[in-house]
């Protein structure tokens, strides 16, 4: 995201500025939102892509049931619609899982947000859910809190939410229209009834919808997550993104179904596919025309610990947790310090960045804008803004593209990484194999470091790897590599692919 | 006149607080009925409560030892797809 310089104030988000256009750069998806909702969501490392890099989130699982069926869950694992299928949370009791919080907090001062987000519907579990929070404001006031939920019980829950000062919810909405539903949903619980087909997904709309409502109307942040089930309700989600922006969500975060038949759900043994990183992205794109759409979810496991995409989860057993002495009025202090550092890095960050976008916009990219064609780039990141990933480590990559508008960034693509995968795994794909499909549609993948092995097959595959600008800003290097692109005559053409990711 | 759940019971917790007479509690390894106390909810509602949200196929049987909700009523996966997938594992289906 483009955040404009930053003013005296340390401790709040950049008011106004550059609020015409985006600067330079046009990855930022804050722009058009009110001040109000960007100061929330400001360091959240989940929504602000610019956080992200810096802050950490985690999440404890202590709300197992859920009274829906999802398609695509297996119920023998965790919530499908936050983490990724075929995971197993170990079940913490509230006390268990304010502990674990308070330890991670005052051990990981990045910490800032703390979700509940199955391994069922928190919401299902509300005295689980809601004891957790109570506890937390109490012992834990800087810390943030969120929950999602599938919304079957929410409008009751609103008044209760609101008391416990969540700073935001995230609803699972893959429908608007019943006859959509019915095909997603099998059953729900309502009533002391279990109730199925089309008049079960009627009342889960109609729920789902009044607790938007209600969350916007008490000022309550809420984000919309989608699955994107092609054949199902690919084509309806450009709708089902204009009605939640219409009553107030703001975000909408589409994912991509992930269906195999070892997970053991309805969508995974009936062959049901996921859509192409192409079509999910395409419907991004379509969707964005209309709202705020958030890419750089990914779909973190529910008790991850640590910095987005980085696991830390094992220096926090529950053991290695109750032989811990926490003195959290020490913590927060130290907490404070650190995330007024973090702050004063983002600012001086920001700062370079929109005069370097100033001057690229003077000399540079912007001066024979249509003249050549977008690009897709995938970067090796651990966090922290730079590229600092050996391309054989990554588990993920980011991928971002470059356009004579500038650099924006496209989502996540995970991967299982080069160096551990072995020969291959399981299914007769190699990691190396994995990785080059899931880099489909990129020309360029910018890490720390290639292996003299990988690079054959990634420029036989049309990827050029490039590992010249370790530790640079990736904007500035994903940048500076299309411009070296355009000098060497390689972005006249507009090929196929690359209009479709435009 | 009492259910009972058996062992593909995974613990989730959504039946234990519905149950008109706490004849629902946590156990290792997994959920029990107090067969003293379950009613099959008969008086309270008109359906059984525990049968009604579980989301585990077979997981909770009659007095007569038959699953009350059978197989592929829940997630709608055929049962002679799921007698496959249970002999033969998920490469069944692929
Ligand atoms: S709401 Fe979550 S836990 Fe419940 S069925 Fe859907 S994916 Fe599974
Ligand atoms: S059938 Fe009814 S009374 Fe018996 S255990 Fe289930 S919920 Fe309780
Ligand atoms: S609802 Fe079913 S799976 Fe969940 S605890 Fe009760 S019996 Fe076990």
């Amino acid at each position: 995201m483009e955040l404009p310089v930053l003013n005296a104030s340390q401790d709040s988000a950049p008011q106004g500025g550059c609020a015409s256009h985006s600067c330079g750069s046009t990855d930022d998806q804050m722009d058009h939102l009110p001040e109000s909702i960007r100061q929330k969501i400001y360091n959240h490392p989940c929504y602000s892509e610019q956080a992200h890099h810096y802050f950490a989130r985690m999440h404890v699982a202590v709300a197992p049931a859920c009274n829906i069926q999802c398609n695509y869950c297996n119920r023998k694992y965790d919530c499908a619609n936050e983490s990724r299928p075929g995971v197993v949370s170990e079940v913490m009791s509230p006390e268990q899982a304010v502990k674990k919080v308070m330890a991670v907090a005052a051990t990981i001062p990045q910490m800032t947000v703390l979700g509940i987000a199955g391994p069922g519907d928190p919401l299902a579990n509300p005295e689980r859910t809601f004891q957790t929070f109570r506890e937390l404001s109490e012992k834990a006031p800087d810390i943030k809190l969120c929950v999602s939920t599938n919304g079957l019980t929410l409008p009751d829950c609103v008044d209760e939410l609101a008391k416990h000062n969540i700073d935001h919810v995230t609803i699972t909405i893959n429908c608007v229209d019943p006859d959509v539903g019915a095909k997603i949903y099998p059953w729900i619980f309502w009533k002391n009834q279990r109730l199925r087909g089309r008049e079960a997904a009627e009342i889960l709309i109609a729920q789902q919808q009044k607790g938007l409502e209600m969350l916007t109307a008490r000022g309550i942040l809420v984000k919309v997550n989608s699955v994107m089930i092609p054949g199902v309700n690919d084509e309806h989600l450009a709708e089902v993104s204009r009605v939640v922006k219409a009553k107030g969500a703001f975000l909408h975060n589409v994912m991509p179904l992930i269906a195999e038949a070892e997970h053991g759900t309805y969508y995974g043994v009936m062959g049901q596919r996921g859509p192409t990183h192409e079509e999910l992205q395409k419907l991004q794109d379509a969707c964005a025309g209309d709202m705020n759409m958030m890419r750089h979810c990914r779909q973190c496991r529910a008790d991850a610990v640590g910095l987005l995409g980085e696991d830390r989860g094992q220096e926090f057993t529950m053991d290695k947790i109750e032989a811990m002495e926490i003195d959290y009025e020490a913590a927060m202090v130290k907490r404070a310090e650190v995330h007024a550092q973090i702050e004063r890095e983002l600012a001086i960050k920001e700062q370079a960045k929109t005069a370097k976008a100033e001057l690229i916009a003077i000399q540079g990219l912007k001066s024979d804008k249509s003249a050549t064609r977008p690009v897709l780039m995938a970067v090796a990141t651990k966090g922290g803004g730079v590229i600092n990933e050996h391309f054989g480590h990554a588990s993920e990559f980011l991928i971002y593209e470059a356009s004579p508008e500038g650099v924006r960034f496209i989502g996540h693509r995970k991967t299982t990484p080069y160096c551990e995968g072995g020969d291959t795994c399981g299914d007769g794909e190699s990691a190396l194999d994995q990785t080059l499909r899931i880099l489909k549609g990129c020309e360029v993948v910018l890490c720390s470091k290639v292996g003299y092995e990988p690079w054959q097959p990634l420029e036989a595959a049309g990827i050029a790897p490039n590992g010249e600008h370790a530790m640079e800003p990736i904007e500035e290097a994903v940048a500076a590599v299309y411009e070296e692109m355009r000098s060497a005559g390689k972005l006249v053409e507009a090929t196929e692919t690359a209009q479709k990711a435009a | 006149m009492a259910f009972e759940i058996i062992e593909s019971c995974v613990n989730c917790y959504a039946c234990e607080p519905l149950c008109p007479n706490q004849a629902i509690y946590a156990a290792s390894p997994h959920f029990m009925i107090a067969e003293e106390k379950c009613t099959e909810c008969i008086g309270d509602h008109i359906d059984a409560q525990c049968v009604s949200i579980c989301p585990i196929e077979g997981a909770i049987l009659d007095e007569m030892g038959v699953a009350l909700n059978a197989p592929g009523s829940l997630t709608g996966i055929p049962p002679e797809l799921l007698a496959k997938i249970d002999q033969q594992g998920t490469a069944a289906v692929l």
